[in-house]
């Protein structure tokens, strides 16, 4: 019985104990949250940046911007954070956890209306959410999601709130909201442009919302002021700005800031 | 409060799905034998050891809009579950069934055999044995189970997140405006539906607690 307990103990102790040790320099490493919105163009952004700073290890971290920014204000280890709105790195900026001179805006992105890209029902433009046909409209949480504020503006924009919160499907970030639509969970869904291209198979956009009909899409980023690594933090901040990052950004459809 | 009577509603019906499904289930299990009997048990029991996440994901692949039942069930009615109040009933059926199955099980299996059989001597058929003798005597567990149920159901979040969502006013129970409250900073809030929530899960395993001890 005791051999077993102490066998027991020293596999469950295990992990402790096996770490890897190689000769070469240690990797340094930042970690970055994003916007969930900026996933496919940063996954490509961050090796880039592997490839030029030979010793760096970028980690990111995707979610609601409304969640990153409570999850640094709760002390997260994160070095950069990249928001989908301003209002996330105000809240940042008002209790100092980002390094304010460091604070830029890198790219910006529009507002779509998407439905699953098979569905029959007749839908042309914002208005036409009001339709019986439509039960079940996808966005994002306002309480923590960007483009569920966006997509709010452009409900009262087009004067359909309060009639349609009913069918208001809040979904934890942008990319649920596409996913919901892709898997015909519901009939429609509010989304940025960039994100229905992502699944240009499964979705289809019906319209893109005009551009007073909600607050600019415009994307900041800044290191955060407890960050481990300033230097490395400030030199991924600026490597978003560089020509190869704004061609990667342009890329997934992202508008590019001019210089 | 909505999401206190939201809550209470999806537990008292899962609990009573729970009952209704586990009390036999456990039975058979209990006392009869055949082959691939343990192998069910741990299918019914899978979901006690399974992250909800993980439940979650089969559940939705099984019930949601294009999953094996849910298309079926949405080309006949138009009707799909996600994003009810009834896919919290059925996350929380799931997830807490394990419990009222596992307990019931053992108290059914600890009452005293001499006692059946003498039930069968006296004429008395299986239904009517288990009716009269076998559950009445194994009732202390049995209520045991349906409390845990109950409070596991109460508590339950990561799969009801992902079938039901989290709609304010529809299907947003306690756990998930917790965690709502918590993800927009508004900790006054969330702090108010935790201490509820606490307090209310120390009276059901206190009561989960008594019934295992004590005679009715």
């Amino acid at each position: 019985m005791k051999t077993v307990f102490i066998i027991l103990l020293i596999i469950f102790s295990m992990p402790y104990f096996i770490t890897e040790y190689t000769d070469a320099a240690e990797p340094q490493e930042i970690t970055v949250s994003a916007a969930i919105s900026l996933k496919n163009a940063f996954e490509e952004i961050g090796k880039l940046f592997e490839l030029k700073y030979k010793t760096v290890k970028v980690r990111f971290n995707f979610g609601a911007s409304g969640d990153l920014a409570r999850q640094i204000e709760g002390g997260a280890p994160v070095d950069v954070f990249a928001s989908a709105d301003q209002k996330d790195m105000d809240d940042l900026e008002k209790k100092r956890f980002i390094l304010l001179d460091s604070r830029i805006n890198f790219a910006g992105n529009t507002v779509v209306l998407i439905m699953p890209v098979d569905s029959n029902i007749n839908l042309k433009s914002f208005n036409d959410l009001k339709a019986g046909q439509i039960k079940r409209i996808a966005v994002g949480n306002p309480k923590t999601v960007p483009a569920g504020r966006y997509a709010h503006e452009v409900l009262h924009y087009f004067k359909l709130l309060p009639e349609v919160q009913n069918k208001l499907i809040y979904a934890e970030n942008v990319r649920q909201v596409l996913d919901y639509v892709a898997r015909k969970e519901v009939d429609a869904g509010i989304v940025y442009s960039t994100d229905a291209i992502i699944r240009a198979k499964e979705v289809k956009i019906i319209t893109t919302a005009p551009q007073n009909s909600h607050a600019p899409v415009v994307y900041p980023v800044a290191v955060v002021s407890t960050t481990r690594d300033i230097n490395l933090s400030k030199a991924f901040v600026n490597f978003l700005i560089t020509d190869e990052s704004r061609a990667i950004l342009k890329k997934y459809g992202f508008i590019i800031p001019k210089k | 409060m909505f999401s206190l009577r939201l809550s209470f509603q999806v537990a008292v019906v899962a609990t009573f799905l729970i009952i209704v499904t586990g009390i036999p289930v456990a039975y058979f299990l209990a006392q009869r034998n055949f082959k691939g009997k343990e192998l069910l048990d741990m299918i019914f029991t899978l979901p006690l050891v399974l992250p909800p996440t993980v439940t979650g994901y089969y559940l939705i692949v099984i019930f949601g809009r294009n999953g094996f039942i849910g298309k079926i069930i949405y080309n006949l009615t138009g009707w799909t579950i996600m994003f009810t109040w009834h896919a919290a009933v059925l996350a929380s059926f799931v997830i807490a069934l394990p419990f009222m199955i596992k307990t019931s099980r053992a108290a059914i299996e600890s009452v005293d055999k001499n006692l059946i059989n003498a039930s069968y001597t006296l004429g008395h058929s299986e239904f009517e044995t288990a009716v009269r003798v076998i559950l009445p005597l194994a009732r202390k567990g049995i209520m045991a189970g349906a409390v845990l149920s109950f409070a596991r159901a109460l508590g339950e979040f990561g799969a009801t997140l992902m079938l039901a969502g989290n709609i304010p006013g529809k299907t947003n129970t306690m756990p998930i405006a917790i965690y709502s409250f918590a993800s927009s900073g508004e900790w006054s809030q969330a702090n108010y539906l935790v201490i509820l929530l606490t307090f209310m899960s120390g009276i059901f395993l206190y009561l989960a607690n008594r019934y295992s001890k004590r005679t009715f």
